[in-house]
């Protein structure tokens, strides 16, 4: 154990764990990717598809099953956002249109999104959409108003205990966010 | 053997110790950085104990008296901010460096000027962070500071977060890198400086639990890191990762923060088991009884604290298998934390046991901290924890276990240390009144907190409904003796410092082994220079 020893073991040591720590660093961005993934996976999230999905399934007549609908406009945002139908009963594998009214009260134009979230999580992934407006941006202008359109079925795999689904669409304000991207669009 | 010797004269071949600011500002000796960190740590324990008192006048009526609610809610942030981050760890660090070195044989920590920078960055990190307080208290226009909770949940912390929510981030990231740094040398230390016939399994379990607990501090500090900067990523640069507009989710937010808070908790909680199963040997007169048993039950509580964290969260709706695994998970942390305490009793059995000082605190260490582990268990069986979530049955729990658990073990190891640190032995009389008057008043501070909690009592509020007036009356008395007490212990600190009091031989306690006690008291500023030979 000689002097030059101890400093290289000392060396040694403090490269593994400050490797350690910048690999922590790294595992809290990682988490991202992996709680979406599992969040797919188990619903645990209450997210729906974000893209449409394809409506062809067998309809399970015994099955009765309510879907009830809540819409939120976030906070500070002038849009007057309500579901046409408050719930409605389904069998999984039907096939079902609901309409959304929005209303934009502010004397300029806003852009929207939808953000969809499914109660009990273990729901959400056997709702499924073939049309929705929160797959896209919504643009309203002043005073501008827009009826939307949702279509979806249930999957008929929809665990045996899950009678009353609620989805919930909170419109977030975006339109930051888009016109930066616009503005870059334009500038390339 | 002669060439370790060589190195350590190598070392000290500026033997002078210098004096004035310079000696603390560039010091590079484990035990003043040891002494730096801990006045450090008890500063900041005023600092945060003055919150708490605001708070708790606040609280002492029903309605609003002394502050308005915005200003209590950056109370109730910066006081756990200031306690978790400011007093407890920091002082658990200043035990380590004062420690380690003595109980191992080493000449000093292995990274002197590491140690160095680890301490100093401290008080620039606090500074940033009670600036935004003071900013908000006498400012012009009350700028508020940071205001979501010291857990800092996103949307609060980022799209509702204050401006001074950035000076909360900065501070954050320098407290974090301080830790990293004092972790990395603490296990450097360990690993590498270790007297000769000092194996891993000799070690005394002070040091085996700041190894375990440096671990834990490499392992989940970055993650803190890691979740503060997507807030400042969310907040100035246009990402989305918590805010759900973007794409994002905010419980995404309180996964991150729980992977590292859960191991917090024992970041903070294991070294302080280090302390009291060194003190109550000594003063039971009996070795400790199942030394490896609890080396093994801290190596599982360190593991199993990764797949627990979700037991914070139950209320975000998790699937139930979910909360199935995290409900079971904690509970398997009751099973090697009871056979520390069953082993902290077995030392005890049958000993010649004597009641100075360190073995009082360490005895209300042993009880209280109990106390706070069942409530624990209570809040980890989910259905219940529904109701108990964000009450103050849950202030109940983790004081029990911070306030009369971490903070009386540093008590304890102060006690027992202090003839170590100083050369004289801290006033008993002082340190009587201090141990009684906190022992008493803890537990009216805090026991009522559990029936206010299962009441319904929510916590963070500046406000509550009558029913409770009664119990909150007699809890703010409780929080205005305990912070009291405290003052009798910085006159016995003071007198410490300024050798004040009885002589203290190099071993003042009987039943003491181990190596710091073959050294003088006071502790020269060099020790070990030739490593001693552990049989």
């Amino acid at each position: 154990m000689s002097e030059q020893g101890l400093e290289q073991r000392n060396q040694r040591t403090v490269r593994k764990l400050v490797l350690g720590a910048v690999a922590m660093f790294g595992f809290a961005f990682a988490m991202v990717p992996i709680y979406d993934v599992l969040c797919d996976i188990t619903g645990l999230n209450g997210k729906t598809n974000s893209t449409a999905a394809d409506g062809a399934v067998e309809v399970d007549e015994d099955r009765l099953v309510t879907v009830q609908f809540v819409t939120v406009a976030s906070e500070g945002m002038p849009w007057d956002f309500k579901p046409q139908v408050r719930s409605v009963k389904v069998h999984p594998g039907e096939i079902t249109q609901v309409n959304f009214m929005v209303k934009n009260s502010a004397d300029s134009t806003i852009v929207g999104q939808a953000i969809p979230s499914v109660t009990p999580g273990l729901a959400a992934p056997h709702l499924l959409k073939t049309q929705c407006f929160c797959f896209n941006h919504q643009t309203l202008a002043a005073g501008g108003e827009a009826e939307m359109p949702m279509i979806f079925y249930l999957d008929p795999a929809l665990p045996k205990h899950i009678n009353t689904i609620t989805l919930s669409y909170t419109m977030f304000d975006v339109t930051g966010r888009v016109m930066e991207n616009e503005d870059k669009l334009v500038a390339r | 053997m002669t060439a370790v010797a060589a190195h350590t004269d190598h070392h000290d071949d500026h033997h002078h110790a210098p004096h004035g600011l310079k000696r603390w500002l560039f010091s590079t000796n484990h035990k003043d950085i040891g002494t730096l960190y801990l006045w450090f740590s008890f500063a900041m324990f005023m600092i945060g104990g003055l919150m708490a008192l605001v708070i708790r006048a606040e609280l002492m009526y029903p309605g609003l008296q002394v502050v308005d609610p915005e200003f209590f809610n950056q109370m109730t942030t910066v006081h756990g901010l200031v306690m978790v981050f400011g007093a407890v760890m920091p002082a658990t660090v200043g035990l380590a460096n004062w420690m380690i070195p003595l109980m191992i044989g080493a000449p000093d920590m292995a990274l002197p000027r590491m140690n160095n920078w680890s301490f100093w960055i401290l008080p620039f990190a606090f500074t940033i962070l009670i600036s935004a307080v003071l900013m908000s208290a006498f400012g012009e226009g009350n700028p508020s500071a940071p205001n979501f909770g010291w857990t800092f949940y996103a949307p609060l912390s980022t799209k509702y977060g204050p401006a001074s929510t950035d000076l909360f981030i900065l501070s954050v990231h320098m407290m974090g890198i301080s830790s990293i740094m004092g972790a990395i040398n603490v296990i450097v230390t360990v690993l590498n400086m270790r007297a000769p016939g000092m194996t891993m399994m000799k070690m005394p379990l002070f040091v085996w639990t700041w190894l375990i607990t440096a671990f834990l501090l490499v392992a989940v500090m970055p993650v803190l890191a890691g979740a503060v900067t997507m807030m400042l990523t969310d907040r100035h640069f246009g990402t989305s990762f918590f805010s759900a507009a973007g794409g994002g989710d905010p419980v995404l937010f309180q996964h991150i923060f729980w992977f590292f808070g859960h191991p917090e908790v024992y970041i903070m909680i294991l070294p302080s088991f280090g302390i009291v199963s060194a003190i109550i040997p000594t003063f039971a007169r009996k070795q400790l009884f199942g030394y490896a048993s609890m080396v093994y039950a801290t190596a599982s509580i360190a593991l199993l604290s990764f797949v627990v964290w979700a037991h914070h969260m139950f209320t975000v709706g998790m699937p139930l298998a979910g909360t199935l695994f995290f409900m079971y998970m904690t509970m398997l942390i009751s099973v090697p934390t009871g056979v520390k305490v069953f082993n902290w009793v077995a030392t005890m059995w049958r000993g010649s046991i004597t009641f100075e000082l360190p073995m009082k605190w360490a005895l209300a260490f042993v009880v209280l901290f109990t106390c706070g582990g069942l409530s624990g268990l209570m809040l980890a069986m989910t259905p219940v924890d529904f109701q108990y979530h964000d009450t103050y049955f849950v202030v109940a729990h983790f004081h029990y276990v911070l306030v009369s658990g971490a903070i009386f073990s540093v008590f304890a190891a102060a006690y027992y240390w202090l003839p170590k640190w100083s050369g004289v032995m801290p006033n008993t009389f002082l340190g009587e009144l201090h141990f009684w008057n906190s022992l008493l008043s803890v537990n009216l501070l805090f026991f009522p907190m559990h029936f206010v909690g299962l009441a319904g009592m929510p916590r963070r509020y500046a406000d509550y409904a009558l029913q409770f007036a009664d119990y909150n009356y007699w809890v703010s008395i409780g929080a205005v003796r305990c912070g009291a007490s405290q003052i009798l212990f910085v006159i016995v600190c003071v007198l410490c410092a300024m050798k004040k009091g009885q002589k203290a031989p190099a071993a003042p306690w009987e039943g003491a082994e181990g190596l710091e006690w073959t050294v003088p008291s006071p502790a020269p500023f060099h020790t070990f220079d030739t490593p001693p030979v552990v049989k």
